[in-house]
């Protein structure tokens, strides 16, 4: 391989790097993607795979809506491995207390356009007899879906690559920016514009940019079709997830399309070394049986642990770098870069080309942060 | 016939000698142990509870490996679908 | 509260035995884990109503007299923290404490994906002859013996003594490398012995060198095999098909504690030594030797632990003529490159969760083919898929995490005594 000179070079390629890649090249551009390893291995293997509404805050409703309806769209050409499956979430209320957020999250969402439905305590355990007695109810929001992240990954790769990019796999990148992005075997890739989509790893590359790896542990099951129907979240998990000085276990269990169920989760900040931690691993299965007994019973077949990207305010970073012209970045997406991937491919470019975005962009420039930083 | 166990494989009732595996009573039975993803029959192939395509409902518990587990009198075998 | 021992084995087959009884006789509080419902491993393995023949009766005997704990119809699967290791036995949850561990975790057949080898009764040869020591009546069935290995022989002779009929064995090795391994015998008194007993108990039995399965035919189960036998395919009628490719070490758990691992093997030292203070290895996971070398390694590795090194040391010479018929195996039965082509495309190479050869090639990694395919990533952990894509897209493996076995979530979660600290932590993941 040769050095060789592009319209864009995205570095990473996880999800986001995947949607950047097809949005950037289905204009035309010519594009390469440059991973380490494989398509889909960092975040977007390890994590979960949820297509969700949230609502954090305004900023963060409005992508994750805007990227589920991008979901939406292209859901009947996904390809079968996919496994696309419009499930639905139920936030579990343990008490009257988590039943007052279910009535807010109610309002939030009808006020903007999203049918959810309450369920009180006999509704809940009809949905999900797996439940323990005594919750409370619960919020389902019945557009949520589940997916099986590296195929969707791969399945928007190929599809640039249908489009002319090239992907390059196996090489790690030294240095990126001045247009530039240097691999370690020597290579070289110009370009005008240089996207930084290496999720956990971004800030190595671009040193400066307020993104930190957030670790997290998952164990999955072997197959037990009908066992669970939706995807369940603790209303705790809001309160535990908020909380960036400690770590964290939630409830968060979720059935893949095979039958098998994942069960999560955990936040640590500071633990860099990949190994599962096993404090954790209690804590966060001892949870999950709280509220679900039975699945002590189930068989795990394996656990693994992977690393979000957070930022400060846990928004994404999407836009252009103030450090450096060439240099543009997607990425700080924590947990929710399956959801955000094709709404931050589309921003991006739509940055890029001049072309005016479907919602306000401002919450998510990496500008906002720098500002931030300058009054800590 | 205390050299004998009963139990039933997908609700027929079998009987085979004490100290035989489910595999076994499986097999006799004339029974996959368990449909694979994509629909085929499969029964055991390593023998020694390391592949896991032998695995059965036992007594309600799914994915009991049958090559590993000893039949026990009155026990209920089904297949997995 | 853990149970604690000087002197822990993982595995009762002939190594584990040895080991055990070596380690025992010097006092250490010794204890031997086994995942079976009895010991004496696979080539030990006993039907009801067999009684134990030589030489597995006299070892036996020897641990009777021993105060050997065993521990069997019990899995290990993690290792939280170095010196304890957790285990599932029925519906408990079991934490073993060492003080010195000795892994004799033996050897899987290796098993080739050739079009219909997925149907019921198409069994590994070990797998069959396992499965009729468990109860499974072969008196007048067809089988066909097929793949590679001294295995084949073995379980041949076994299955036809319980009635069987043998259509035909087919060895992909070729004559001349069975011939050269067959001189190689006649040095050793033991062996020819073997080897003669073999030939009688096979009298009359077609075996075919050159020779390896091409498709198995059958809806709900295998009624012929379709073999390849000195250039040219033949239909054979049939009940079952026992077929395994030689043997592949259980190195899972030895990768999960952080021993070194060469070439697919573990790596040990003249005493059996692994890379990891403490942690031992014998038998098959060192290198596929047999019977013999697994004994003697069992041995040294149950002395050495007892620090009973001068004794170990003495044996340390008979090891090595041993080790020299493991190469020899190991260069006998090397697999033929026509293998790699016996897939076809909609061959399914990953049994746990259906994943063909063509969804396969695809991928340049193993990584890649997990990810993207869920291949290796059902109930056996790729245990069976792993060395078949191994030799098929030579793919190496990927690292091994806990838990090195499924287990129940609610053995995951079980709370540990002892619950080690943070900075104990941090050296149990380094």
């Amino acid at each position: 391989m040769a050095n060789a000179t592009y319209d864009v070079v995205i570095v990473g390629a996880g999800i986001v790097g995947a949607a950047c890649a097809n949005e950037f090249a289905r204009r035309d551009m010519r594009v390469a993607v440059v991973d380490r390893e494989v398509v889909g291995s960092g975040a977007t293997g390890a994590g979960m795979g949820h297509i969700v509404v949230m609502d954090d805050s305004e900023a963060q409703f409005a992508l994750t809506r805007y990227s589920q309806k991008l979901w939406q769209v292209l859901r009947n050409e996904l390809s079968a491995d996919v496994e696309y499956d419009q499930c639905g979430t139920i936030w579990v209320a343990a008490d009257e207390e988590e039943m007052g957020e279910v009535t807010r999250k109610h309002d939030f969402y009808g006020d903007r356009g999203v049918a959810t439905e309450i369920l009180d305590a006999k509704r809940l355990k009809q949905s999900e007899p797996n439940l323990r007695d005594g919750l409370q109810g619960g919020l389902f929001v019945p557009e949520d879906a589940v997916l099986y992240p590296p195929c969707a990954a791969r399945f928007l790769m190929h599809r640039a690559e249908q489009h002319g990019a090239k992907v390059i796999l196996g090489a790690s990148v030294s240095t990126l920016g001045q247009r530039r992005v240097l691999l370690s075997d020597g290579l070289q890739l110009t370009a005008d514009i240089i996207v930084n989509a290496a999720g956990a790893w971004s800030a190595e590359l671009t040193p400066g940019i307020d993104v930190k790896k957030r670790k997290g542990h998952l164990v999955i099951t072997d197959r037990y079709p009908g066992f669970l129907r939706h995807q369940l979240v603790e209303l705790g998990y809001l309160k535990s997830a908020h909380s960036v000085a400690t770590d964290s276990v939630a409830f968060n269990v979720q059935p893949r399309r095979t039958g098998q169920i994942l069960i999560g989760s955990s936040r640590q900040f500071g633990a860099e070394h990949k190994e599962a931690d096993q404090a954790m691993i209690v804590r966060m299965l001892q949870r999950a049986q709280e509220y679900m007994p039975c699945v002590g019973q189930l068989s795990a077949i394996r656990m693994w642990t992977g690393f979000r990207a957070a930022t400060p305010d846990k928004l994404p970073l999407i836009g252009p770098w103030p450090g450096d012209k060439s240099v543009f970045l997607a990425t700080g997406h924590e947990g929710l870069g399956i959801t955000t991937s094709l709404a931050t491919a589309r921003i991006l470019v739509d940055q890029i080309t001049g072309t005016k975005p479907e919602i306000p962009i401002e919450p998510y420039l990496p500008s906002r942060a720098s500002k931030e930083h300058a009054h800590v | 016939m205390s050299d004998q166990v009963s139990l039933t494989v997908n609700g027929a009732s079998i009987s085979v000698p004490s100290g035989a595996t489910v595999a076994v009573a499986v097999a006799l039975a004339g029974q996959p142990c368990r449909t694979s993803v994509t629909g085929e029959p499969r029964g055991p192939l390593c023998g020694m509870g390391i592949c896991f395509e032998c695995r059965v409902t036992i007594n309600g518990i799914p994915h009991r490996r049958s090559c590993q587990s000893p039949c026990e009198q009155g026990m209920e075998v089904t297949s997995e679908t | 509260m853990p149970q604690s021992f000087d002197i822990l084995v993982i595995g009762g087959g002939p190594a584990g035995i040895a080991a055990a009884i070596r380690a025992a006789e010097s006092g250490a509080n010794t204890g031997i884990v086994d995942d079976n419902a009895a010991l004496g491993g696979q080539i030990w393995r006993r039907a009801r109503t067999e009684s134990v023949a030589e030489p597995a009766a006299e070892w036996h005997q020897r641990l009777q007299t021993t105060n050997v704990s065993v521990l069997c119809g019990t899995r290990v699967f993690d290792q939280p923290e170095p010196g304890l290791l957790l285990a599932e036995r029925h519906n408990d949850i079991l934490q073993l404490a060492y003080q010195k561990l000795v892994l004799a975790t033996g050897a899987r057949e290796r098993f080739l994906p050739f079009p219909g080898w997925t149907l019921p009764n198409v069994m590994g040869a070990g797998g069959l002859q396992a499965m009729v020591k468990a109860g499974l009546p072969i008196r007048d069935k067809r089988v066909i013996v097929a793949g590679t290995g001294p295995l084949l022989l073995a379980v041949a002779a076994y299955l036809r003594s319980h009635g069987a009929e043998i259509p035909i064995i087919c060895e992909q090795a070729s004559w001349g490398k069975l011939a050269r391994f067959g001189l190689t015998l006649l040095a050793d008194r033991q062996k020819t012995t073997q080897a003669r007993q073999l030939k009688r108990d096979l009298a009359g039995v077609p075996f075919a060198a050159n020779a390896w399965p091409v498709a198995a035919h059958g809806h709900t189960a295998v009624q012929s095999l379709t073999i390849m036998r000195n250039g040219r395919s033949e239909e054979i009628a049939c009940d079952y098909v026992a077929s395994g490719f030689h043997l592949v070490p259980n190195t899972e758990l030895a990768a999960l504690l952080g021993c070194q691992i060469r070439g697919g093997f573990v790596h040990v030292d003249h005493l059996q030594r692994t890379s990891l203070p403490n942690v031992f290895c014998a038998g098959e996971p060192t290198s596929i030797g047999g019977l013999e070398l697994s004994l003697i390694e069992g041995e040294i590795a149950g002395l050495a632990a007892s620090d009973r090194v001068p004794e170990a040391q003495r044996l340390v010479a008979d090891r090595k003529k041993w080790a020299r018929f493991a190469r020899r195996l190991d260069r006998t039965f090397s697999l033929r490159n026509e293998l790699r082509g016996l897939a076809s495309p909609d061959t399914i190479v990953c049994r746990c969760e259906d994943v063909p050869h063509s969804r396969l090639r695809e991928h340049g990694s193993w990584r890649a083919a997990k990810l993207h395919t869920r291949c290796g990533m059902g109930p056996c952990q790729g245990r069976i898929c792993g060395p078949a894509t191994e030799f098929l897209f030579r793919w190496s493996p990927d690292s091994v995490r806990p838990p090195v076995f499924p287990v129940r979530v609610s053995s995951l979660s079980a709370e540990r005594t002892g619950q080690p600290e943070h900075t104990k932590h941090e050296e149990a993941n380094r």
